[in-house]
């Protein structure tokens, strides 16, 4: 028994909490006849390693949203997994995603959680707060009512919240307010794995770094890992250690935060970087020309290749690979590392 | 339009069983031009034969061939049914979707008087009407009354539609591009509320023959013209149950269930068509 | 010196609560500034959610009235415009760019057809040839051309693509004023740059003057001219755009300022960091 123990702790303590290969998710319409499949998400392999913020970069219609559903295994039809697969490790209990749906449920909330965009998606506006902590995380925790309650309030005075928020109503708290709670929400059940989609990008700028601090704070307490999206450059500056740019539902590069700022590789990113208005500075920003393309008809060979300011024509017929990148990361260019910031 | 219907027909079940019933029905009402008996006429051929070889769906105890009856009967009910739900659909669009989009007073004026009409019982005021016209009353003026009572509730659902149309942002740019009321009302919200409209019409002409069978049954119709009700008037003022000529009753019957599955089948399946979501999609949105 | 906008002490109150309720929540109060005639400027006017900042486009726009002071627009107060000629009048010399550009075309409709009602109504294009003519001309003055975009939906075409049609077609009429609510903030990153820059060429070659209503303090500090700065209604902070915005005076101006992220990990790191000893300091208060 003891022994047992042992080992699935030291199993646990695997570097990597989640798994993706290959994974391929495409959204798939028939109606009247007329067949679309949208490959929103196309090839994906990374991993997510314990105790770290990974951050996934994008644009509109770039996937990252499909992807992350994927990852939650909260995909319903027309989208489907055409491929691939999506493990998790929490502490030595192995999740295959889509191979056992049913232990995915059971780890929700528990294991994993998320933190969305919409807190109104999550409170309910005719009930109390209290009442969405007790709906979503009551069971998982297997303590009795007074026991959860003060375990509640602990957690919520450790996040600077009063615990009197509890008997308030949604719409009496601030917009940050309520993204607090729902972070507070999301987090009293200590999972592993967070999922945090767009977290602050509904709120005002002046409580954005509060949240994104918060965020930080309880990441680094109870060492989880979080997956991070946002389109928003400047976030993933401040709170990501390593960082994911999604281009047309592939991976264009990955690697440390500080590194793709200082060194971008791809193309793409160093555009997304470059493209950053400061304040001080007033020298021109240029876009990119063209447009992001369609998934359900993406161009051949590197799917950034129209629009890249330096493709050649090796990039229109192959499929660039993502192999490891200068920087430690990885990258899925011919040329990469030959377009730089300044 | 064509590649609509085929679309429509290969990929919805429903589509294609409610095309069948709706052929049905169709093929009897353009049988009835060619009828070999005048529809008035009584006593024509032997009475109370039981459905079989000669006469297909019997004969009634007045003499009538019960097959050539229907298809008369169906012609006018549905004749009366489409007229009602095409005028009161017109009525429902129009005060739906000017009300919703001016808005303010002019709206809470429009709707008092759409509630107070909708408040109004239908029966009461038919009878009423039938009482006061006597002999003026065709059925022509029937479908009227029917149509001006028939649309209040749809109206509120299409100004429910536009109503938060109002507030999308493409109708302010719309009114910043130039376009008068009009062009925004008909161009622009008018696709959004079509699903309403075509569900509505469905029940609209379910309700409008209902109300046609009804009066016809007690007899508040002129009851010389065939109708689906006016059949169903004459053989209880016939006892045809009790006679055992049950086929008077369930001829009729028959004709009315088969022509409102049809309606409902049709109406779900263009529903979907032509949803926004499902158009959206389609168009790869 | 003609004025081409001049706001007057304006101020705008909604009601609030029930029919009988004398209770109103100020959206704008006291604002007053003036745009000038014959120098086309980018002016922004920067705020937080519940600042005023839309309400002030809708007062520009003549979709909303004030309760108090005036807007005068080319001599003429907006609040008295009435009627379809003169409105359509108004409309020909400002016109607004919107938002959230899906939001802005009807997904049902093709995006061409505001276009040809904005050239048919404000420009008296009545045959299809000169519609598309002046159509064709302003989409190429955004670097666009109508045989990309005729007949295409909303869908079609990306967030960028389609902001531009919209201020193509602000442009049709040969407007003397943009009234762009956020335009950008609905763009993706790597499109965002060509809108923005884009004001600053209409600014710079067709002399057009842009209020600019936006949350980002980056872009306006990017393009813009003069800037205001608002906070529930009132202007905190105004002047020049470069010396307001390095150097704010203003409490709240330095707390949005500061509230920007820096595009560089080490220093929006740091950024967090502090607001975290700060939340902590907040906790162990109360």
């Amino acid at each position: 028994m003891t022994l047992a123990m042992t080992n699935e702790r030291s199993v646990a303590q695997a570097a990597d909490v989640l798994t993706i290969k290959d994974l391929k998710a495409y959204y798939i319409n028939d109606l009247f006849g007329v067949r679309r499949e949208v490959r929103a998400v196309d090839d994906i392999s990374l991993t997510v390693r314990r105790n770290e913020i990974y951050g996934i970069a994008g644009e509109s219609s770039s996937g990252k949203t499909s992807l992350i559903k994927t990852i939650a295994g909260a995909i319903r039809p027309p989208m489907r997994v055409v491929g691939g697969e999506v493990r998790f490790d929490f502490g030595g209990k192995h999740i295959d995603v889509y191979a056992e749906p049913g232990k995915m449920k059971a780890a929700r909330w528990q294991n994993l959680s998320y933190i969305m965009q919409g807190s109104m998606s999550v409170l309910n506006p005719v009930r109390r707060i209290k009442h969405a902590f007790n709906n979503f995380a009551f069971r998982h925790m297997g303590l009795d009512r007074t026991a959860f309650r003060a375990r509640v309030e602990s957690h919520l005075q450790r996040l600077g919240l009063d615990p009197n928020v509890l008997e308030a109503f949604p719409h009496q708290l601030s917009g940050g307010m309520r993204q607090r709670v729902t972070i507070a929400l999301a987090t009293v059940c200590e999972p592993e794995f967070i999922i945090a989609d767009e977290p602050t990008t509904a709120l005002d700028v002046l409580v954005q770094q509060d949240v994104l601090g918060l965020i930080k704070e309880v990441q680094e307490r109870l060492g989880s890992s979080v997956v991070f999206v946002t389109h928003d450059m400047s976030v993933h500056a401040a709170i990501t250690d390593r960082l994911a740019i999604m281009y047309a539902g592939r991976l264009a590069e990955e690697g440390p935060t500080q590194a793709m700022f200082d060194t971008p590789q791809h193309p793409y990113t160093a555009h997304l970087i470059a493209s950053l208005p400061r304040i001080g500075d007033t020298a021109t920003r240029k876009s990119l020309a063209g447009k992001p393309p369609s998934l359900a008809n993406p161009p051949t060979g590197c799917r950034f290749h129209p629009r890249c300011p330096i493709a050649i024509d090796r990039c229109s017929r192959e499929v660039p690979d993502m192999l490891p990148s200068a920087i430690g990361g990885r990258v899925a260019c011919f040329r990469a590392g030959e377009v730089s910031v300044k | 339009m064509l590649k609509v219907l085929r679309d429509l027909l290969r990929y919805n079940r429903e589509f294609l069983f409610g095309t069948l019933l709706i052929g049905i029905i169709i093929a009897l009402v353009i049988a009835s031009f060619f009828s070999p008996y005048d529809e008035l006429t009584t006593y024509a051929v032997i009475p109370d034969m039981p459905p079989g070889g000669e006469y297909w769906l019997g004969t009634n105890s007045r003499g009538q061939d019960m097959f050539w009856q229907l298809a008369a009967s169906m012609r006018n009910t549905l004749m009366f049914g489409l007229v009602v739900a095409i005028i009161s659909r017109v009525i429902a669009i129009v005060v739906g979707l000017v009300s919703g989009y001016v808005g303010g007073k002019t709206d809470q004026i429009i709707m008092a008087f759409n509630d107070t009409l909708g408040a109004l019982p239908n029966i009461p005021i038919l009878l009423l009407l039938v009482f006061v016209m006597r002999d003026q009353m065709t059925w022509g003026v029937l479908a009227l009354t029917a149509a001006m009572l028939g649309w209040t509730h749809d109206s509120r659902l299409i100004r429910s539609v536009a109503l938060s149309l109002r507030t999308r942002e493409f109708t302010r740019h719309a009114a910043f591009s130039g376009m008068r009321t009009g062009q925004v009302l008909f161009r622009e919200h008018l696709p959004y509320v079509m699903p309403i409209v075509f569900f509505t019409t469905m029940n609209n002409l379910i309700w409008a023959i209902g109300l046609e069978v009804t009066l016809s049954i007690l007899g508040f119709s002129d009851i010389n013209r065939p109708t689906i009700g006016g059949m169903i008037y004459w053989a209880n003022a016939h006892s045809a149950m009790v006679a055992g000529i049950w086929w008077w009753i369930a001829v009729p019957m028959l004709a009315v269930v088969i022509l409102f599955l049809g309606l409902f089948l049709l109406a779900m399946s263009v529903n979907e068509y032509i949803d926004p979501r499902s158009r959206l999609a389609r168009m790869g949105a | 010196m003609t004025m081409l906008l001049e706001l007057d002490h304006v101020t705008k109150r909604y009601p609030v609560g029930g029919l009988f309720s004398r209770q109103s929540i100020t959206a704008v109060s006291d604002v007053s500034f003036a745009l000038d005639a014959g120098r086309p400027e980018i002016f922004a006017i920067v705020g937080e959610s519940g600042s005023g900042k839309s309400t002030m486009a809708k007062m520009v726009l003549g979709n909303e009235v004030p309760d108090g002071g005036r807007l005068v627009f080319d001599g003429v107060d907006i609040a008295t415009i009435r009627g379809r000629d003169a409105r359509e009048a108004f409309m020909a010399k400002v016109q607004p760019v919107f938002q959230n550009p899906f939001e802005a075309f009807n997904p049902l409709t093709p995006v061409d057809a505001y276009l040809f009602a904005t050239a048919h109504r404000f420009c008296g294009a009545n045959d299809q040839a000169s519609k598309e003519g002046l159509t064709d001309r302003a989409l190429q003055r955004v670097g666009l051309s109508l045989a990309e975009i005729k007949g295409r939906f909303s869908h079609e075409l990306s967030g960028g693509q389609l902001q531009r049609v919209a201020v193509a077609r602000a442009l049709i009429p040969a407007p003397k004023l943009i009234v762009a609510d956020e335009p950008v903030s609905m763009v993706d990153a790597s499109l965002r740059m060509s809108i923005v820059n884009l004001f600053r060429a209409l600014r710079d070659e067709l002399k057009v003057s842009i209020i600019y209503i936006t949350h980002d303090l980056a872009t306006a500090y990017y393009i813009s001219d003069r800037v205001i700065i608002m906070r529930s209604g009132e202007v905190v902070e105004s002047g020049d755009a470069r010396a307001v915005l390095d150097n704010p005076r203003n409490a709240y101006s330095i707390a949005l300022k500061n509230a920007v992220l820096p595009p560089d990990p080490k220093a929006a790191a740091a950024a967090i960091r502090d607001r975290r000893i700060l939340n902590r300091a907040d906790a162990g208060a109360a």
